[in-house]
């Protein structure tokens, strides 16, 4: 592969690629099934009651 | 038996094949270095052997196993005692070559003591050694909490925490004796990076291991940072420090990239060491230690999610706004420039998180100087990732790059954001990990934040001050197109803004002493008895019932409200 093809698969498909994949990411945590385990999660941190 | 002679054995053989190498070094450095390492392995060997439980040779008992109803955290307190430490020498060390800079004559002649030597090791003493051990500390803490359960490795946690401390004393002594790879914030040689690789991956595997076996199901947010912060960092440490040693005895090697490539490969690190150790790890601690102390969870645990996400997407292209205007092809600075401007949203997300956690405990901020220095350094959280992004657009960095105003904005972010958020991790985790009631003193706490603050507001103003001029100075043409300024002239007209950064570095320095002091007389054990920071008024006049003839008399005019009869008494 080339400097230039490689380039250019760089700012077409990968950008795409990466920008699809972060918006996955970014849309798990707006599912409203894992509503309740993010505040789950928030709030588990105050669960310990080893001198934490 | 037979494992404790092994292992004395072990260290015994790496201190002789030092000495030998010390003996055999093609440099002066590479000696000092080597005798460095034989001095480590001897003092390992003497520990181990200091430590061993010879009644339990003796007798055949079984040996003594750690409680395991306890967490882990003796390289936790180890941790908060170094970062005590490193923090003290790279303040100081920051705070005269400060003074070198207004007054040359205190470089004293001396190649050891030159500005271009205790330049490096004032940065690595604040980012790797004082922010590195507040990092490795606070992580082997959070995540044993956060996973309720043990940290995984017990040995291999204690030999992060000491291999840590050898990579910094091998680059520090590196740094005086000039022994440098030239590469910013990546000085050390090539057989000190291949030594932080070892620590680097031990670190990894006791961090990861103590997630593997969590009780807990979900992976709290902060370890998502903390493991960004521990994979990226070993990614780019690798790549950055590809060189080849000029020989196996010898401490000089050379870069494996060349030209612009090598400029942009050291940029890539650059930008990301801010932008996965100062930015993640520290975000990390954030994440636990703001709610912790606010005694309420962060504002969104969604918004996280997507300051987490949009920081790892983002970040990693932004290291070319460095090299604007050089060598580097033009797209690739814009490419830079353009996500350097997106990182603004993110990093603001994740500032109005830390600050929302608040919500509804804002009267914390007046009654508690702990939650008043993680607010504080939110703020500079907030204020140097928009500077940054602003900095990074071609047209400001065309006036900005080269001068002052860049070290103005690193410790605007060092300072304001690191420092605070660390010190107000270390106020929390003191009296826990030390098993006190609560700090020596919170008034200390408060004198720290205000000397902080005051420095960081003095350093911040100088620095921008001189930085602009310094700009506008180089910039500026005659009518006959010829540069008005010489360079000198230029550095004598920034005389009195290095004497203001040098008395705020000052201000900052005697802020941290009061707290080396306020966290030693903690761990000692001791309280000070002063008068607490707040406290609901009670008047013991007015705390009486009403006369009984009170009801028949006409009613006394009401006295306003905001004129007390007497002043109220503060409960002692």
């Amino acid at each position: 592969m080339s400097y230039e093809t490689f380039r250019h698969f760089a700012d077409s498909w990968g950008l795409v690629v990466m920008a699809l994949t972060y918006l996955i990411f970014v849309g798990w945590a707006f599912l409203p099934r894992n509503r309740s385990r993010n505040r789950d999660a928030a709030t588990m941190i105050f669960k310990d009651a080893d001198h934490g | 038996m037979e494992q404790l002679v092994l292992k004395s054995g072990g260290w015994l053989l790496v201190a002789v094949i030092a000495v030998i190498a010390v003996a055999a070094s093609a440099d002066f450095g590479f000696s000092v270095h080597m005798a460095i390492v034989a001095i480590a392995a001897l003092l390992a060997m003497t520990a181990g052997l200091q430590k061993a439980n010879y009644f339990a040779f003796a007798t055949a008992a079984a040996p003594r196993k750690a409680d395991h109803s306890r967490y882990d955290d003796d390289p936790v307190r180890w941790g908060v005692i170094a970062t005590l430490f490193w923090g003290a020498a790279g303040f100081l060390a920051g705070l005269y070559i400060a003074l070198q800079l207004a007054y040359p004559a205190l470089n004293l002649g001396l190649e050891y003591t030159s500005f271009g030597r205790l330049r490096p090791l004032h940065t690595s003493a604040v980012i790797f050694a004082f922010g590195g051990n507040a990092l490795i500390a606070t992580s082997f803490y959070v995540v044993q909490r956060t996973c309720r359960a043990r940290l995984a490795f017990p040995t291999l946690a204690r030999f992060v925490f000491w291999g840590y401390q050898l990579f910094i004393v091998l680059a520090a002594t590196g740094y005086l004796l000039g022994i440098t790879e030239g590469r910013e914030y990546a000085e050390p040689e090539w057989y000190v990076d291949l030594w932080l690789t070892v620590v680097w991956v031990a670190y990894a595997a006791v961090f990861v291991g103590t997630i593997v076996k969590r009780r807990e199901p979900h992976i709290y947010v902060a370890n998502w940072f903390y493991l960004s912060f521990i994979l990226t960092i070993a990614m780019l440490h690798l790549v950055n420090n590809l060189s080849m040693p000029v020989s196996l005895l010898g401490s000089k090697s050379y870069s494996a990239f060349a030209g612009v490539q090598d400029a942009l490969t050291q940029w890539w690190y650059g930008h990301n060491a801010v932008g996965f150790f100062l930015t993640a790890g520290f975000l990390a601690m954030m994440y636990y230690f703001v709610p912790k102390q606010a005694e309420r969870p962060v504002y969104s645990y969604r918004l996280s999610i997507i300051h987490f996400w949009s920081l790892i997407f983002l970040y990693i292209w932004a290291g070319p706004h460095h090299l604007h205007y050089t060598a580097l092809p033009d797209w690739a600075q814009t490419l830079g420039m353009v996500f350097s401007v997106m990182l603004w949203m993110p990093s603001w997300g994740g500032m109005i998180n830390g600050l929302m956690t608040l919500n509804g405990a804002w009267d914390k901020v007046r009654t508690d100087p702990i939650i008043r220095m993680m607010v504080m350094a939110l703020a500079f959280y907030g204020m140097a990732t928009f500077e940054g992004p602003m900095l990074s657009v071609k047209a400001v960095n065309s006036l900005s790059h080269y001068t002052d105003w860049t070290i103005g904005h690193v410790h605007a972010g060092a300072l304001g954001w690191n420092g605070m958020i660390t010190f107000a991790a270390i106020y929390y985790l003191a009296p826990r990990l030390w098993n006190r009631q609560r700090l020596y003193s919170l008034r200390m706490v408060n004198w720290h934040f205000w000397l902080a603050t005051l420095g960081i507001v003095l350093y911040a103003a100088a620095m921008w001050t001189a930085g602009i001029m310094q700009g506008l100075m180089w910039r500026e043409y005659g009518a006959d197109g010829y540069l008005v300024y010489s360079f000198a002239e230029v550095v004598q007209a920034m005389h009195p803004m290095y004497l203001i950064r040098a008395a705020g570095g000052l201000l900052y320095l005697a802020g941290f002493l009061i707290m080396i002091w306020n966290i030693a007389q903690t761990i000692r054990g001791n309280l000070r008895q002063e008068k607490p920071l707040s406290d609901a008024p009670f008047n013991p006049d007015a705390d009486r019932p009403l006369p009984a003839q009170a009801a028949e008399q006409p009613a006394p005019l009401p006295v306003p409200a905001n004129e007390p009869v007497a002043q109220p008494i503060a409960a002692e």
